[in-house]
């Protein structure tokens, strides 16, 4: 991303948003917050025309800043802890460019590719993928078999290992099935962003956003169809749910 | 003849309420309802549906709701298992299965069924989480990237 681009133009983009939401607000609040594919009512399924993703711009995460993953631990009832036995939903990670030496630190979390091969190798069916796009595990025939956690190339699954009590009851987790980040599926369902995401944007550093990705009026559809982003491992033709910015 | 016929029928048949009554004196006590589960009471006063119902087809019920739930995002609340525990959770312990006594246990026991549900979901009702606002970093690295993303957008 280069530096002396700022100028005019940003205070005029700033302007026009501001105008909009004014706008917005004075026509339908309703309309702004709960947007036309956001909504949905208790008893409606989860539909296919609509693809939850998110857009993660590495650039704007702080180094050594961890208030993604804070969030997710409460959200989740998670420990915390970041053993290779541990779970985490949410991690940081450092990339180096080997030739050059420059250092970056990203968050890394579920991919929820269109072609998910935890699914794939899956023997029960627990590995699924919902119609709006994301991919969960079924605890219920979860048999802890861990072929998603050897599928996954994002290393986003984790295995417990250990009784777990004291369950946040939105959250259910226990011993002999994997896990994974699941979009905060429970706040998602309630028209919320996932815990990372708001954690992120209410500390400031907004470098994540989260939307319908075939909404083409959504937020993340729009900066995803204006600026460069890549997907992590291109090269294997998942489609991920989650982009990059900046790496 | 004949009154000495009815009086050895009538015998007969005093001797087998008697033989009876004394083959069934342990079950007395079951009817009156000793050994049926004792269950704490909980915060609600009446279930989703009838009763005897509920008790019959609760396992189906919550299967049912648990596989919409899970796979399609159905949010229903009426049959959700998080529903029952807020409602079913005793005032003694506030859970649903924490002592012999609470909802699930005490006719879990009784019946002899184990369900694994407790491995996983949580047998108290629970607020959501509370997210703080946690300490903004301010590196200078971060506020220069802040900058450079700025100066990206308006590309």
């Amino acid at each position: 991303m280069s530096q002396p681009m700022q100028d005019s133009t940003t205070d005029r983009r700033d302007f026009l948003k501001a105008g909009t939401l004014v706008a917005g607000m004075t026509l339908g609040p309703g309309v702004l917050f709960y947007g036309v594919a956001h909504s949905r009512a208790p008893e409606e399924a989860a539909s296919s025309d609509v693809r939850w993703g998110m857009l993660i711009d590495s650039a704007k995460c702080g180094d050594g800043c961890s208030d993604c993953v804070t969030a997710c631990n409460t959200e989740n009832g998670l420990e915390g802890k970041t053993g290779p036995q541990d779970t985490q939903y949410i991690r940081k990670l450092n990339i180096k460019d080997l030739r050059t030496g420059y250092v970056k630190e990203l968050p890394m979390l579920c991919q929820h590719c269109e072609n998910p091969p935890c699914v794939d190798v899956c023997p029960t069916g627990a590995s699924m993928k919902r119609a709006d796009g994301i991919v969960l595990v079924d605890r219920h025939s979860c048999i802890g078999c861990r072929y998603c956690m050897m599928a996954c190339p994002y290393k986003a699954r984790s295995f417990v290992h250990e009784p777990i009590t004291n369950q946040n009851p939105e959250v259910p987790r226990g011993k002999g099935c994997v896990e994974s980040c699941t979009f905060c599926v429970q706040r998602v369902d309630r028209d919320e962003e996932p815990a990372c995401v708001e954690a992120c944007n209410t500390n400031g550093h907004k470098a994540m956003l989260f939307g319908d990705l075939m909404n083409p009026e959504s937020e993340i559809s729009k900066a995803l169809a204006t600026q460069a982003s890549t997907e992590v491992r291109a090269d294997l033709g998942l489609n991920t749910g989650v982009r990059y910015q900046g790496i | 003849m004949a009154s000495i016929r009815t009086m050895g029928t009538w015998i007969r048949t005093m001797t087998l309420v008697v033989v009876a009554a004394f083959l069934a004196a342990p079950s007395f006590n079951v009817m009156a309802g000793v050994d049926l589960p004792t269950i704490k009471k909980g915060k609600g006063d009446k279930c989703v549906d009838d009763n005897d119902y509920m008790r019959r087809h609760h396992p189906d019920l919550l299967n049912h709701h648990r596989d919409g739930t899970m796979r399609q995002g159905i949010r229903t609340t009426k049959y959700s298992l998080k529903g029952c525990v807020e409602c079913h959770a005793s005032e003694a312990t506030g859970s649903v299965a924490a002592s012999k006594e609470d909802f699930c246990a005490a006719c879990h026991a009784y019946t002899a069924v184990k369900v694994d549900c407790w491995d996983c979901h949580a047998t108290k009702p629970g607020k959501r989480p509370v997210h703080k606002p946690g300490s903004v970093t301010a590196s200078p690295l971060m506020s220069t990237a802040q900058q450079g993303m700025k100066s990206g957008e308006s590309k």
